[in-house]
């Protein structure tokens, strides 16, 4: 999976769940500041990713997670190899 | 030893609910803590939630809702040999609510007891009186679920007081020749997750980790739902009415999402009572066929889950 499918698999999922139209989804990005999604959508965001990519995002680790970027940055650390 | 012959089934006669009169609104929150009516809704669908006044009790609440539900099913209080409240929020361990609630209802000398599976509590008591019933330990039995979250709740915590709420539900439970009105139970709990919702000791509020129960209710809980409808012979599609805890709405919606249950078949009860644990079930079940929202001889799926962490589910046949 290369970057550009991660985010635009990430972009489909938040439009999905917090209805943010996939082009406002870029890299730089703030989940919270930005995109207005609040923690339980982070939760439901990061369950979707987990079906998505086979990755899974644990709690204590999504905070952490503030941008776009962060997100497919972890997605790609834990699909290698 | 001689057993009772086995009773083919039981089901529902009637249900009654009780909500305390003191209506709080978002806007009466947001006076008083850092919160607003638009934050609320979006977190957790509740517009206004009843508070019970200082002096009532769980027992008080129970009282009203399961005079309500005898009331409905035709029974005399003498004809009730088995009453069980489904409750976590008492205000001491002994006595239990169950037989002074059956007491003051008239109903003599019954098997009493309470029951805790938090907020599954409801279902948990259906199970168990269904098969009580079926067993012949109890020809009817009121079953009751009632809550005063408020008592355990801190009033300043505003990741919890804009949930949590007062009151309760019943239902008269009966054995039935004909059709069972009320399918296999598929319970279970998860012990590990224990911890993230507690209330720690008696001087303690509740606590609750609000990302990992909602990870949790909203990937885990699910299949519960889908095999008490496969064991109960009833297809998800065909049920009418889909009843889970009042949790929060955006848990209950992805709940509903992953059975492929439409939003219009889900029962929203909680805009309006807020989260009253074992009581949001009945309370729902209460005011839906109150208003003719459910059809007499309908399927309904109930889903409980909550602190322990513990989840119930069965399907009912609408009286």
């Amino acid at each position: 999976m290369t970057e550009q499918e991660i985010l635009e698999g990430l972009g489909e999922i938040v439009e999905e769940i917090a209805g943010v139209p996939t082009a406002d989804v870029t890299p730089s990005k703030s989940f919270v500041d930005d995109l207005d999604i609040d923690s339980l959508a982070m939760v439901e965001i990061a369950v979707a990713a987990q079906d998505k990519f086979g990755v899974e995002i644990p709690d204590d680790q999504l905070k952490d997670l503030a941008t776009v970027q962060d997100v497919v940055n972890f997605v790609m650390k834990h699909t290698e190899g | 030893m001689k057993i009772p012959e086995v009773t083919a089934g039981a089901r529902i006669l009637s249900f009654g609910g009780y909500q305390p009169d003191n209506v709080v609104t978002n806007a009466d929150l947001a006076a008083r803590i850092e919160t607003s009516d638009e934050w609320i809704r979006s977190r957790v669908g509740i517009e206004s939630r009843r508070i019970a006044g200082a002096s009532e009790s769980v027992s008080d609440m129970a009282v009203q809702a399961g005079g309500k539900a005898l009331a409905g099913s035709g029974l005399s209080p003498t004809d009730i040999d088995l009453v069980i409240v489904a409750t976590c929020t008492t205000e001491a361990p002994i006595p239990n609510a169950a037989a002074e609630v059956a007491a003051r209802l008239g109903i003599a000398s019954p098997g009493a007891f309470d029951l805790n599976a938090a907020c599954a509590g409801f279902c948990y008591a259906l199970g168990t009186a269904a098969d009580t019933i079926r067993g012949g330990s109890a020809r009817n039995v009121l079953v009751i679920g009632a809550e005063k979250m408020s008592a355990w709740v801190d009033a300043n915590d505003r990741s919890t007081c804009i949930i949590f709420a007062d009151g309760a539900g019943a239902a008269v439970v009966g054995p039935t020749a004909g059709t069972p009105g009320i399918g296999p139970v598929v319970w279970g709990s998860a012990g590990e997750l224990a911890h993230r919702i507690t209330i720690p000791d008696r001087t303690s509020f509740l606590r609750q980790d609000g990302q990992a129960v909602f990870r949790w209710a909203t990937t885990s809980v699910h299949p519960i739902a889908a095999q008490a409808c496969e064991r109960a012979g009833v297809r998800i599609e065909d049920i009418a009415a889909f009843i889970p805890h009042q949790a929060n709405l955006r848990i209950m919606e992805a709940i509903a999402r992953r059975l492929g249950i439409p939003r219009a078949k889900l029962a929203d009860d909680i805009a309006h009572a807020g989260n009253t644990s074992s009581a949001s079930i009945p309370l729902a079940l209460a005011r839906m066929a109150e208003h003719g929202e459910l059809e007499s001889g309908s399927p309904v799926l109930l889903l409980g889950y909550g602190a322990g962490l513990c989840y119930a589910a069965q399907v009912i046949t609408v009286p």
